[in-house]
């Protein structure tokens, strides 16, 4: 393990910790960004230039400003009160602390803790990712367009219904809403 | 230590902190939070194993984790969109408070 892994590694796991445990919500947000920069980096560390990209643009791009305008329709910033340690969060401890031990057991009792050589960096590129996506991995491509197809108008549909129910609900008691309006 | 067990301790210890999250955590938001860390933590596994194993020429890991991020990206669309509609509906997106459906 080299040292800009190492860092790149304490600076995803520390901004995990941060996101998982920080009481506002706002901050939590932050530290996910943080989480998701750090795990991009990482790929580029790994010789993985395209993916590192990729994640830097949809996690750090997208969701992260996603789940910021999550938590301010929600106004999760001003309902907090959740007490820092409960019965139920030390059972979700336990739960994990002993799926990381069983993760970790298998790791170091595997034979690929002990390697007989280190690869070097693979080829990867961009020439060969866009021949390999158009090539062997065409149809998946066009499923996954479908997809995001899908869950774009999903999404939109799911955000905006309460919107209507509550027009409809206007229409059907006019005498309430009036004054409202 | 050698690079890929290292990768797969950081991949553990992320996943069990978004475990851990998505566990105790109350607010659904975060819960969300929790679940993308896990699915992280799985590609960073595709991408060690991709750059360490053998055959890495193929790019078989790593076009996983290109299309497992398109599929978060819409998972996480859709999922926040649900939190939205149901803070709409309860006014409240605390996961311990809505019980509508408990038996």
């Amino acid at each position: 393990m080299t040292l800009p892994f190492l860092i790149l590694a304490l600076l995803t796991l520390a901004g995990g910790i941060a996101s998982m445990t920080l009481r506002r919500l706002v901050h939590c947000a932050l530290a996910l960004t943080v989480a998701f920069a750090g795990l991009a980096a990482l790929y580029l560390n790994l010789g993985a230039e395209f993916a590192g990209l990729a994640q830097l643009l949809v996690y750090v791009g997208a969701i992260a400003i996603l789940i910021v305008f999550a938590i301010l329709l929600t106004r999760g910033g001003d309902t907090e009160g959740e007490p820092a340690f409960s019965p139920a969060s030390l059972g979700g401890a336990i739960i994990a602390l002993a799926v990381f031990a069983v993760l970790a057991w298998a790791v170091e009792t595997s034979s690929i803790a002990h390697p007989i050589s280190i690869p070097s960096a693979p080829p990867n590129t961009m020439q060969q990712i866009g021949l390999t996506l158009m090539q062997r991995y065409v149809l998946p491509l066009e499923v996954i367009a479908l997809m995001l197809t899908a869950a774009m108008i999903g999404a939109a549909i799911i955000a905006v219904r309460e919107r209507r129910n509550e027009a409809a609900a206007a229409v059907d008691a006019p005498g309430t809403e009036m004054r409202v309006g | 230590m050698n690079p890929l067990a290292g990768c797969l301790i950081v991949s553990a210890l992320l996943f069990a902190i978004g475990l851990a999250g998505a566990l105790t955590r109350r607010s659904a938001i975060l819960v969300v939070a929790g679940i993308e860390l896990m699915l992280n933590a799985a590609n960073l596994n595709f991408i060690a194993f991709w750059r360490f194993g053998p055959n890495p020429e193929a790019l078989t890991g790593f076009m996983f984790v290109i299309f497992a991020i398109a599929v978060a990206a819409a998972e996480a669309a859709v999922g926040l969109a649900l939190i939205v509609a149901i803070y709409r509906h309860a006014h409240t997106s605390d996961v311990s408070e809505i019980t509508e459906m408990k038996g």
